[in-house]
């Protein structure tokens, strides 16, 4: 280029691409652009790809989603079912479930297309979930990414909101409960609870009203929102640059993987086509959601075993867990002649709300505490980080308890076991899970981190066992590469902070705190190998001498 | 083996002391030499991986001809059965899956084998230079500066109180979204019409229930007579309306002061809609005399007035005062002397409301 551009000559592409690539840029001007991402860097790991199921998933959702659109009609007008699917012929029901019966067996590829999006759905959630489970346990949502960690945490709840809008269309019995159950949430909020009901179903339950507003929402409104939130999402990882994982060669100032173009662009854009392949895959061998099986809603039956769509799963399970009578004091009791219902009001709200709150606010509790204000472009292994770890993972314990106890008549009736002795123990589960799920998982990687120690200063087992003159026996070890050794021991390992006096040279409680929660946070570490001690280890034993191998041997003599 | 593991801090170096960090560290060895695959030395490995990904393309378009042919070969007509439409969804899911995944590991298998897979490293740029951070401070300060909000504050509080106040009509326009809850929820079917007390009918034929035809141990799904009949506002009404009735051995049932003439013969009738999130209680334990919630498990002892045994249910299920009309049929004698289902705000207020 720099020959061409240099002489007189105007500068001419010779191939066919390079032509129309010219032909754009001269009217559009996009070569800043291509400079800029045709080879920008990608770094590549297989826990890099949740994010990109989550986004392709959307992208089905949407395709499918239009689909539905030009068959599904929101009314809940009264109509007495016509279609071909003959066990509900004649049935009084709305004008959505009947459309919706007409997209399972009157269109064809409709029930395929309904599939989809459900099972699309399901994934949607579900990957984000994982996605975030992996930003965090990395360490990925430090400086400069917290706040697309809180643009993520948004994405989440406008997902499981997106979930629920969706779900409850059909207007099937099923989904009908499931907003019976919302309108008992929404009546049980002090003050205005019974006029939001009232404003958001236009009555009574059920109403005419719900299905059409929730249409508006589930097409229009929040995925217009999930929409501009992934935008800017994916604005600020451009901005950014994606993290790294650990390991020789990569430090917080470069980024080390493939081009954009041509491989990392294949692989990533082949990933959509296997994403949608596995959805095709499950839409056509499993069914979800055969809303024919449930009948139209009717607020009197209800069936056993129900439940909602995973990722609302936690709320229902928590209202399961909350008892409503404690060695008779109840837990609705009338406060100035108004009725304050926190056997509701509680499950339904504290635990979500301590979850997101935690959640959002996380990345800066963990900067506060560390004092730690630099830039992290390369990623904690796990382990490397256990008090972060045990967090994580005593959260993601207590979420589960209560997903589980979504589930407690299914584990009742599938194991056997009493309805009540399940509850009673997924209740003390709910307090103790996560203190017991803390512990253990802080000692588990403190473990890992002691054996990597032990492999970067001994070296990996071979398995050989050699006997020594004098009968002892020892099995050999090898040393690592360079590379795999760095690995180990290439980690950064805070120790706590003590609490250090302002300007004024006064050392405030809440710096106390701080100096307290450091403590806690770092207190227990073990330390990544240094090469004294690789040297040490290398000199002071006998065997040992056999174990440092032929290229160590300067080293320990 | 050596103690370098067992935690001892005196010998080992295993846990860190303060100020190890500033120890030396191990020296970063920089990116490992490149491996070369198979497909770059062996021109055979390279065509024979082209072959494959050509193969992979090749599913993928048996795969849209199989959708193709699923979606016009077979017809959803009148005459058609389920079978036929699982037939149909099978056929289109498996082409699209093979359509797609041809596609995608065919052309993930080309970048992984015959793309050139060296890694590069790149250098990070900061977000921003240390000129244009000030500069940007800067500029900001000027801006606030040159409005003098600062020295105003007359402006400043006033366009603050305006624009606090400038929301409220944005949430006033949602008032028409429903009409205001008044008592409506304090209220059912079951209240006598014209002095004309309702029979209690089954669910969902509407047929009246004669006390004969409730024999100790049976259970009645019911709703109010007249509900099938009405013209608009049938599934609000239900809502509230829907009654489990139960007979029991009239010894079993322990009856509280005031409640005496609200069963017939051992025969009670209840609120099926819990008093937790409002799903209907729909199974009874005939053994246990236990009424179930499926949705979240809240018990109810209909022994004991339906007083909550077990689960998230903090309230008895409201009682349907009960007689028995000239011709043998059950009806109810007034409405719940309670409002029904979850609890609200407003609840106490509203049952006061229907005793005085």
């Amino acid at each position: 280029m720099s020959a061409s551009s240099t002489a007189e000559v105007p500068f001419v592409p010779t191939s066919k691409v390079g032509r129309i690539t010219d032909f754009v840029d001269e009217r559009v001007g996009g070569s800043g652009i291509l400079r800029e991402f045709g080879r920008k860097v990608f770094p590549d790991h297989w826990s890099f790809m949740f994010g990109e199921v989550a986004l392709y998933s959307f992208v089905i959702l949407l395709m499918s989603g239009t689909f539905l659109t030009f068959f599904f009609d929101p009314s809940m007008a009264e109509t007495h079912y016509s279609g071909s699917y003959t066990p509900l012929t004649n049935v009084e029901m709305s004008v959505a479930y009947s459309s919706s019966l007409n997209i399972s067996f009157d269109i064809r590829g409709g029930l395929f297309f309904r599939q989809v999006h459900h099972w699309a759905a399901l994934l949607f959630v579900a990957s984000l979930g994982v996605h975030m489970l992996r930003v965090f346990f990395t360490g990925a949502f430090r400086k400069p990414r917290e706040m697309n960690w809180v643009v993520g945490g948004v994405l989440l709840i406008l997902a499981m909101a997106e979930g629920f809008t969706g779900y409850s269309l059909p207007d099937d019995l099923l989904s009908g409960n499931g907003l019976r159950i919302i309108d008992g949430v929404i009546k049980s909020i002090p003050v205005i609870g019974t006029y939001i009901s009232f404003f958001l179903f236009g009555g009574e339950f059920p109403g005419t009203a719900i299905i059409g507003r929730l249409y508006v929402l589930h097409i229009l409104l929040v995925p217009a929102m999930i929409l501009l939130m992934i935008v800017i999402h994916l604005f600020m990882v451009v901005v950014h640059k994606h993290t790294q994982y650990p390991g020789p060669g990569r430090n917080d100032g470069n980024v080390v993987g493939y081009p954009l173009g041509p491989v990392y662009a294949a692989k990533a854009g082949g990933f959509f086509f296997i994403v949608f392949g596995v959805v095709a895959l499950m839409a056509a061998m499993f069914t979800i959601n055969p809303i024919w099986n449930y009948g139209p809603y009717d607020p009197s039956p209800v069936s056993a075993g129900t439940q909602p769509d995973w990722y609302i799963g936690f709320v229902d399970g928590a209202l399961r867990l909350m008892p409503g009578v404690v060695n008779d004091f109840h837990l609705e009791y009338v406060i100035f002649g108004h009725v304050l219902t926190l056997n509701v009001l509680l499950p339904a709200l504290v635990p979500a709300g301590i979850i997101f709150t935690v959640l959002f606010m996380y990345p800066w509790i963990e900067r506060w505490i560390t004092k730690d204000n630099r830039e992290h472009h390369v990623l904690d292994r796990p382990r490397n980080a256990p008090t972060r770890t045990a967090i994580g993972v005593a959260g993601f314990t207590w979420y589960c308890v209560m997903w589980a106890a979504a589930g407690s008549d299914l584990i009742a009736t599938h194991f056997h076991v009493a309805l009540n002795d399940v509850t009673y123990w997924l209740r003390t589960l709910f307090f103790l899970g996560p203190i017991f799920a803390f512990m253990v998982t802080k000692r588990v990687a403190l473990a890992l981190q002691r054996k990597d120690r032990e492999i970067a200063l001994h070296g990996r087992e071979t398995g050989r066992i050699v006997r020594l003159p004098h009968g002892e026996f020892i099995e050999v070890h090898a040393p690592l590469d360079d590379y795999k050794h760095y690995k180990l021991v290439g980690f950064e390992s805070p120790v706590p902070l003590a609490a250090e006096p302002n300007e004024h040279g006064v050392v405030t409680p809440k710096e106390k705190r701080r100096a307290a929660l450091s403590k806690w946070f770092f207190e227990d570490r073990v330390a990544p190998a240094t090469p004294a001690e690789l040297e040490a280890a290398h000199g002071h034993g006998h065997h040992e001498a056999i174990e440092s191998g032929e290229e160590h041997k300067s080293l320990s003599h | 083996m050596g103690n370098h593991s067992d935690g001892s801090p005196n010998h080992s170096g295993t846990v860190a002391t303060a100020g190890q960090n500033v120890v030396e560290k191990f020296q970063d060895p920089g990116l490992p030499p490149h491996r070369l695959r198979l497909a770059d030395t062996d021109p055979r490995a390279a065509k024979r991986a082209e072959r494959q990904v050509a193969i992979l393309f090749g599913i993928s378009v048996i795969g849209t001809v199989i959708f193709l042919v699923s979606y016009f070969a077979i017809d959803l007509g009148q005459d058609s059965t389920i079978a036929t439409i699982r037939t149909q969804n099978l056929l289109l899911g498996l082409g699209t899956a093979f359509a797609m995944l041809g596609i995608g590991t065919g052309i993930v298998h080309w970048a992984k084998a015959l793309m050139p897979d060296h890694e590069v490293s790149e250098e990070r740029h900061a977000i921003r230079t240390e000129e244009d951070r000030q500069a940007a401070v800067r500029i900001v300060e000027d801006i606030v500066e040159e409005t003098g909000i600062k020295r105003r504050p007359l402006i400043r509080n006033t366009l603050l109180g305006a624009v606090a106040l400038a929301p409220l009509p944005a949430l006033a326009v949602f008032g028409d979204l429903g009409p205001r809850p008044d008592d409506k929820l304090a209220h059912t079917m079951w209240a006598p019409q014209g002095g004309k007390l309702k029979r209690l009918t089954r669910d969902p034929d509407g047929t009246p229930i004669k006390a004969s035809d409730v024999t100790i141990g049976s259970a009645f799904h019911v709703i109010p007579e007249g509900l099938n009949e009405l013209q608009e506002g049938k599934l609000n009404a239900k809502a509230k309306a829907v009654v489990l009735l139960m007979r029991l051995n009239p010894d079993d049932l322990t009856i509280s002061k005031g409640r005496e003439t609200w069963s017939y013969n051992g025969i009670v009738a209840y609120s099926k809609i819990c008093t937790h999130v409002g799903c209907p209680v729909a199974l009874y334990e005939q053994q246990t005399h236990h009424l179930l919630c499926p949705c979240h498990q809240s018990t109810f002892d209909l022994t004991k007035e339906c007083k909550v045994v077990f689960g998230p249910a903090s309230r008895p299920l409201p009682q349907l005062p009960i007689a028995v009309d000239a011709e043998g049929y059950l009806v109810a004698t007034s409405d719940f002397k309670e409002p029904v289902g979850p609890s609200y705000w407003e609840r106490d207020e509203h049952e006061r409301l229907i005793n005085s």
